[in-house]
């Protein structure tokens, strides 16, 4: 969070006379830089991603697609009573009708087409796995690249220790902190320039586990690191089951942005925005809060 | 607080032009024709670095007759039109020649039968389609690196070119792709004539296709009529080495 109180930015400001607070440096550039290009990289491998997907949208637990077992997840098509398209999704042999999202979405000329994922979801917007491989493989690069960049960083700079590993006092906390999350309450003034609890356990499960997940069951598919010790992707169930953990991961990497941004909104857009482009975030003052 | 409120405006255009253009944009950037060469980068950062980690001779996985798939699917040319072709097969192609040419000093062919008789290799492989499916199937055949033993390449050969008798739906072209020295000689490369203990079916490539097992399958030519020996892509098809790489997909399909 801040890059140590050598470098913090302390400028106090007072505003109406009544409230006074101050702008803490609490992000610092390389952390910043960072998480934008994360921003950027996991948008693309995201909707090229699910292109891909749409090459063939079916998942699979096993060593092959054909297995004698059917799909786990399947989005198709079939005639509706009045020969209309349906879009259907099947999930463990359960169907849903998800016309219009799944199976069957708008196509070029808007008419109802066969797709996976809708046009609007992927990268390209056409079905066109050549282009989506294009875009997902050098993203990918670009991803595992910041991502080493970023554990090395963490690691020298002492932010991983420092601002991301969970304290006693933190575990001493973290009922109360699961309170205040289901009460949207935020810390103020002092506390509001260290992450809580449950947002450290949060990053650390997707800086250590769910990310690096997703790189090693993408690497699972190809078939060129499989035959670097021939085998070891039956750890993970075999070449089709790592798909399904891939795309699994991706959702819910999807899930922790959801929430990432919801928190971002509720405990005030504007700050937690200059925070991460600026690296300064408000604090209101204890005390003399907003002192009227 | 105008200042404050300029700013926040700035920001909020900011972030919704951004997410409009970055939308249409990622389109109009695929249809340039630097965008996607640019993005080609990665294509040969991905092939060197899994070279790196592996040697000449990794071998892909092998797996065990439980494994095997109920039946293996058939995914592009299910049966080549040409009617040379048809005929051939119906006589169980008894009079097929495969043609090795190009750079190597002895050119020569081979009927169906002096293949079977050459030393064979048998393996269960993984063989996983580009669009994301695998299925699993036992593949007998010659080993590439055998004929090539035969024919004496010549120092300037660099790739293996395949000619195919299936012409594609789009265009007509006969299928052809290649694979480099490296693959061409990896003992698992094989000219199968096999699958699950039966002659190779029509729609999996009779009366031969190449089993390349650390790739995607269409690096994996079926129905091969002919093996050209060659030092550049520049005069087979639109000068990108496959039927699927002048269309803009990857040659190199380790990924």
């Amino acid at each position: 969070m801040s890059t140590g109180s050598d470098t913090a930015y302390q400028g106090s400001l007072e505003r109406g006379g009544a409230e006074t607070s101050s702008l803490y440096y609490r992000h610092a550039l390389p952390v910043r830089i960072m998480h934008w290009i994360n921003v950027l990289t996991l948008t693309i491998l995201l909707m090229s991603g699910l292109n891909i997907f749409n090459a063939h949208p079916a998942l699979y637990w096993g060593k092959s697609s054909y297995t004698g077992a059917g799909p786990i997840l399947e989005m198709t098509t079939k005639e509706g009573p009045n020969g209309a398209l349906v879009g259907v999704t099947r999930i463990f042999g359960r169907e849903f009708d998800t016309t219009g999202l799944f199976g069957a979405s708008a196509g070029e000329n808007g008419e109802l087409t066969p797709r996976g994922f809708p046009s609007w979801s992927t990268i390209p917007d056409n079905q066109w796995l050549a282009m989506a491989r294009a875009w997902h493989f050098f993203f990918a690069w670009v991803f595992v690249l910041n991502g080493i960049s970023y554990v090395i960083y963490s690691i020298a700079s002492r932010h991983l220790a420092r601002d991301l590993k969970p304290t006693a006092t933190d575990w001493r906390g973290i009922g109360r902190s699961i309170k205040d999350h289901v009460l949207f309450r935020h810390p103020s003034g002092e506390a509001s320039k260290r992450y809580n609890v449950l947002q450290k356990l949060a990053y650390l499960v997707v800086i250590f586990g769910l990310l690096p997940l997703i790189i090693l069951m993408g690497w699972a598919m190809s078939p060129w690191l499989n035959s670097v010790f021939p085998g070891w992707i039956d750890v993970f169930g075999g070449r089709q089951s790592a798909r399904t953990l891939h795309f699994i991961a991706a959702w819910a990497l999807v899930a922790f942005v959801l929430i990432h941004v919801f928190e971002v909104f509720i405990s005030g857009v504007w700050n937690n925005l200059r925070s991460m482009i600026t690296g300064r975030y408000r604090v209101k003052e204890e005390g003399h809060g907003s002192g009227k | 607080m105008a200042l404050v409120n300029d700013r926040r405006r700035f920001f909020r255009r900011a972030l919704s032009g951004a997410a409009v253009l970055a939308l249409s944009g990622c389109d109009r950037l695929s249809r340039t024709e630097w965008f996607p060469k640019f993005l080609g980068i990665s294509e040969s950062l991905s092939s060197a670095a899994q070279h790196l980690i592996t040697t000449r001779k990794s071998m892909a996985q092998e797996f065990t007759e439980a494994d095997l798939s109920p039946q293996f699917r058939s995914n592009g040319t299910a049966k080549p039109n040409d009617p040379q072709y048809q005929a051939m097969a119906a006589r169980g192609f008894s009079d097929y020649r495969l043609e090795l040419r190009g750079l190597i000093e002895q050119p020569v062919s081979f009927s169906l039968a002096e293949l079977r008789e050459l030393p064979s290799r048998t393996q269960i492989t993984r063989h996983d389609c580009v669009e994301g499916w695998s299925a699993i199937g036992k593949w007998k055949g010659v080993q590439l690196s055998m004929l090539l033993e035969r024919v004496r390449p010549k120092p300037e050969a660099r790739y293996v070119v395949f000619r195919c008798a299936d012409a594609m739906e789009n265009d007509g072209t006969l299928y052809y792709e290649s694979i480099d020295m490296e693959d061409a000689y990896h003992p698992q490369t094989i000219l199968a004539y096999q699958l699950n203990d039966a002659p190779l079916p029509v729609a999996n490539g009779a009366p031969i296709r190449v089993r390349v097992e650390r790739q995607l399958g269409y690096k994996m030519a079926k129905f091969i009529t002919s093996i050209e020996l060659v030092s550049t892509f520049d005069h087979i098809g639109r000068g990108k080495g496959g039927y699927w790489e002048d269309l803009g997909y990857q040659w190199y399909a380790g990924i």
